[in-house]
């Protein structure tokens, strides 16, 4: 009896509820944080440069061999399994390790990966020579540097060899990004310069302009420009190429093969076993700047993510300055314009409701409506003579950011309204005493202040869209966009153009990948990058809408 | 239809008439600013105004008072037409500012506004500083440039007796300042774009004690150059500071005269039931 009541003093002074709510927040951390580390500590420990061991290793009954390569996993597997992939354990042993190699070489081997079974290792070394190197095909390379050669004849071995190679490198290095630039803004010029072209003789035709007129030859005399600054570019670029292919190494595998790489397929070359924890350091914070700040190569698999970075920022930040607007708008009619009555209540539910629509629902109305029907007029009326290759009639940036405007302005009609009703009735009467109109006083008075409470939307549209992925597979996201959003043609700002996302790079790496093991860490590292740009975002809109909120605090009433 | 109005109040057992013209009201020497004729006012069905009739003299202070919800805040919002923020409100009578009727369709409730200004119960300055909150009527009226504004802004604040408090932060935010502070700074808002009618709808009810009295310092200082009409629960503030006094009770306009009368002579028992404090 007493034992209950007691119980019963515990359960009403409310200390079971304090903790049901402690261990609710608890949970949440811990799974918020879990959530994070895991994809951080796969993620970010993929540009380590490990060091890279040479095995030998015997499998019974067969000929002694020589691995070389990075240890990327380890795991116990039982018997029975290895027993299906025809690897028999000794009786009475359950179980077996075995570890994955990072053996690289696909020209050799025809795979990065193999797994490899613990027991059977005679001998684990890792020789301060060995190499590993970052081509730009056919994945990296592991094995010892045996000279290096200009145009087939040997210019450096053994002790030399190394330093002679790395200023090389940084040479080729220098050259291919000059070709790749001038690829890409003269080229694309000129290009550019001739599809336009093209497009006002087709312009001519279509209001039937006679041919062999003074407009045509302009056209045909423009072109000839071009055509010869095109050949002057394209001498100045086999100089270059040449330049580029001058040298190569020869390098030498595990087994003793030996092989030329020409240098102008090296991206870059260390030897992480003669590496101090310092230099290591400097080597991993090179290569997670390359990830960044790089393109991607083989099938997104290998090289950087910039492109998705920028697709994904741009994406939002159009968004962002289409669903502001558009939503304090309609928030602002429906709160303070409309009469309050069924109607307007049936427009409030509608709104909410649209809220909870499936996003893919989105995708396809996006392609239906903006993709289809509007690029489509678009096109009609504006861009004739291009067609019939599409202009705004094929999925791109601008619809794809106006797809997640209308996905997401439920959330910012919501939160705008709610900003609005908090506004206190004193400060609007106080604004209409001193002889403001109604607009006078929403304009100078209202917005400013539930401004921060548009922010506060705008702060969750940003978090909703910079996560969607699906709909924007069908109005604009491709897995490899050939160029950005942003250029040094006219008119720089190209909004029909399609672009990469961070969500769907992580899928298609994911799930799309020729090289599974290999794309893993990657959609690890791509993940947490993705999480990194909402959380700034989001940062950046708390920012401003803490400073909002700082300027416009009302009197509390 | 007048006789039937007559006979209503007669009933109520007020005579409107009397109390106009009889001897403790003598607004012979004063000009007249505000006047109401014959005015009802409903909140859809039910009347919250009675057929009130009243002349509100120029460049003197005049108290309403009566206990809450008889109707004296309603009146008052009526003389800047406050009440059309509200939906259901229906008004019938006259109500004339000078010579201009107030409810007119032809009147800009704007420039009216700009005409009759007013200061609520709770201090509401704008999230803003307070050089930009004296200077909010100015711009309003479009009114940008700079040594202008400076120059208003001061004036009215040393109107409103806070430019010695705040000179030195003109443009911090006046969230900052003090409730009374709040207060004078609302008013000095009020009277910077020069109104002709001040309307203040309680405006110590949410001060201290030392804040209160500021204001019915700067009250008794603003009458000589603005009309003030000013909604009191507080009797002693009112007779502290008006000449004339309105009492109201239930909708409707008991009794009207100067402060020094109607406090120390009501004529009527339902005004000394009041001011002696046996109701309301």
């Amino acid at each position: 009896m007493k034992q209950r009541s007691s119980m019963k003093i515990w359960f009403d002074s409310g200390k079971p509820w304090v903790w049901l709510n402690a261990g609710a927040v608890s949970i949440s951390l811990v799974m918020v944080v879990g959530l994070i580390g895991l994809i951080a500590v796969r993620g970010l420990s993929h540009f380590w440069p490990a060091d890279i061991v040479e095995l030998t290793y015997v499998e019974p009954g067969e000929e002694k061999v020589m691995l070389v390569g990075e240890r990327v996993d380890h795991e116990t597997v039982p018997a029975a399994r290895l027993a299906l992939s025809g690897v028999h354990l000794p009786e009475g042993q359950e179980t077996a390790n075995r570890t994955l190699l990072k053996i690289g070489n696909r020209d050799f081997f025809g795979l990065d990966f193999r797994w490899i079974n613990d027991p059977w290792i005679a001998d684990t070394q890792k020789p301060a020579g060995l190499m590993s190197i970052e081509r730009r095909e056919w994945g990296n390379f592991y094995g010892y540097l045996v000279n290096v050669k200009q145009q087939g004849e040997v210019v450096a071995e053994g002790e030399q060899a190394w330093d002679e190679f790395q200023t090389r490198l940084a040479r080729s290095n220098a050259l291919f990004s000059k070709i790749k630039e001038i690829e890409k803004s003269e080229i694309g010029k000129i290009n550019h310069g001739l599809e336009e072209l093209r497009i006002d003789e087709r312009r001519l035709e279509l209001n039937e302009v006679e041919k062999g007129s003074a407009p045509y030859l302009e056209i045909e005399e423009e072109r000839q420009q071009l055509n010869a600054r095109y050949a002057k570019i394209r001498v100045e670029l086999d100089e270059l190429y040449s330049g580029l292919n001058r040298d190569q190494i020869t390098v030498r595998i595990a087994d003793g093969r030996e092989a030329d790489i020409p240098m102008a397929k090296i991206v870059q070359a260390y030897k992480p076993n003669a590496m101090t924890t310092l230099q290591k350091l400097g080597q991993y914070f090179h290569n997670a700047w390359e990830f960044v700040s790089g393109e991607p190569r083989e099938a997104n698999t290998e090289g950087g993510i910039f492109p998705a970075i920028f697709g994904t920022v741009m994406m939002v930040m159009i968004m962002s300055v289409l669903v502001t607007p558009f939503g304090v708008v309609a928030a602002v009619y429906l709160k303070e314009y409309a009469r309050q009555g069924a109607v307007v209540r049936l427009i409030r539910i509608a709104v909410n409701n649209l809220a909870g629509v499936p996003s893919i629902v989105y995708g396809v109305f996006g392609l239906g409506f903006f993709v289809y029907f509007i690029g489509g007029s678009v096109d009609e009326l504006f861009f004739q003579a291009k067609l019939p290759s599409p202009t705004f009639g094929s999925p791109g940036l601008l619809w794809a950011s106006l797809t997640l405007a209308i996905l997401t302005v439920p959330v910012v009609i919501v939160a705008t309204e709610e900003g609005l009703s908090r506004i206190p009735r004193a400060i609007r009467e106080g604004s209409l005493a001193l002889g403001a109109t109604k607009a006078e006083t929403l304009w100078r008075t209202v917005l400013p202040m539930a401004a921060p409470a548009m922010m506060t939307g705008l702060i969750l549209a940003v978090a909703r869209a910079a996560g969607e992925v699906a709909p924007l597979m069908m109005v604009g996201v491709v897995k490899l966009a050939p160029s950005l959003a942003i250029d040094n043609i006219a008119p720089y700002l190209h909004l029909d153009r399609q672009f990469m996302h961070l969500g769907f790079h992580i899928y298609d790496v994911g799930f799309q990948s020729p090289n599974v093991e290999a794309a893993r860490p990657l959609v690890y590292a791509t993940a947490f990058l993705l999480v990194l740009i909402i959380v700034v975002l989001n940062l950046a809109a708390i920012g401003i809408r803490n400073r909002l909120r700082e300027t416009y605090k009302a009197s509390e009433s | 239809m007048e006789a039937v109005k007559e006979q209503k109040n007669v009933s109520r057992g007020i005579d409107i008439e009397s109390m106009q013209r009889g001897p403790r009201v003598t607004l012979d020497n004063e000009t007249l600013c505000l006047q109401v004729k014959d005015f009802n006012l409903f909140y859809g069905d039910k009347q919250a105004l009675h057929n009130i009739n009243m002349q509100i003299p120029k460049n003197r202070v005049t108290a309403f008072i009566g206990p809450s919800g008889c109707g004296k805040s309603t009146l008052l919002r009526c003389f800047n037409r406050m009440n059309d923020l509200i939906e259901s409100v229906r008004m019938e009578g006259q109500l004339l500012l000078d010579d201009m009727e107030i409810n007119s369709p032809s009147v800009n409730v704007a420039d009216l506004r700009r005409q009759v200004g007013m200061v609520f119960q709770k201090p509401n300055p704008f999230p803003k500083s307070i050089y930009e909150n004296v200077a909010y009527g100015l711009r309003l009226q479009g009114v940008n440039d700079r040594s202008t504004l400076d120059k208003v802004v001061e004036k009215s604040l040393k109107g409103a007796a806070l430019w010695d408090e705040v000179k030195d932060r003109l443009h911090e935010s006046a969230m900052g300042m003090s409730g009374g502070q709040q207060q004078r700074l609302v008013i000095a808002r009020a009277i910077a774009i020069e109104p002709e009618v001040l309307l203040l709808d309680e405006p110590a009810s949410a001060l201290d004690p030392l804040s209160t009295l500021k204001i019915e310092e700067l009250i008794y200082e603003l009458k000589e150059k603005y009309t003030i009409v000013i909604v009191t629960h507080n009797m002693q503030q009112a007779a502290r500071v008006s000449d004339y006094t309105a009492f109201m009770y239930m909708g409707e306009l008991i009794e009207f005269g100067a402060t020094d009368e109607l406090f120390t002579n009501p004529s009527k028992k339902q005004t000394e039931d009041y001011i002696t404090g046996r109701y309301g």
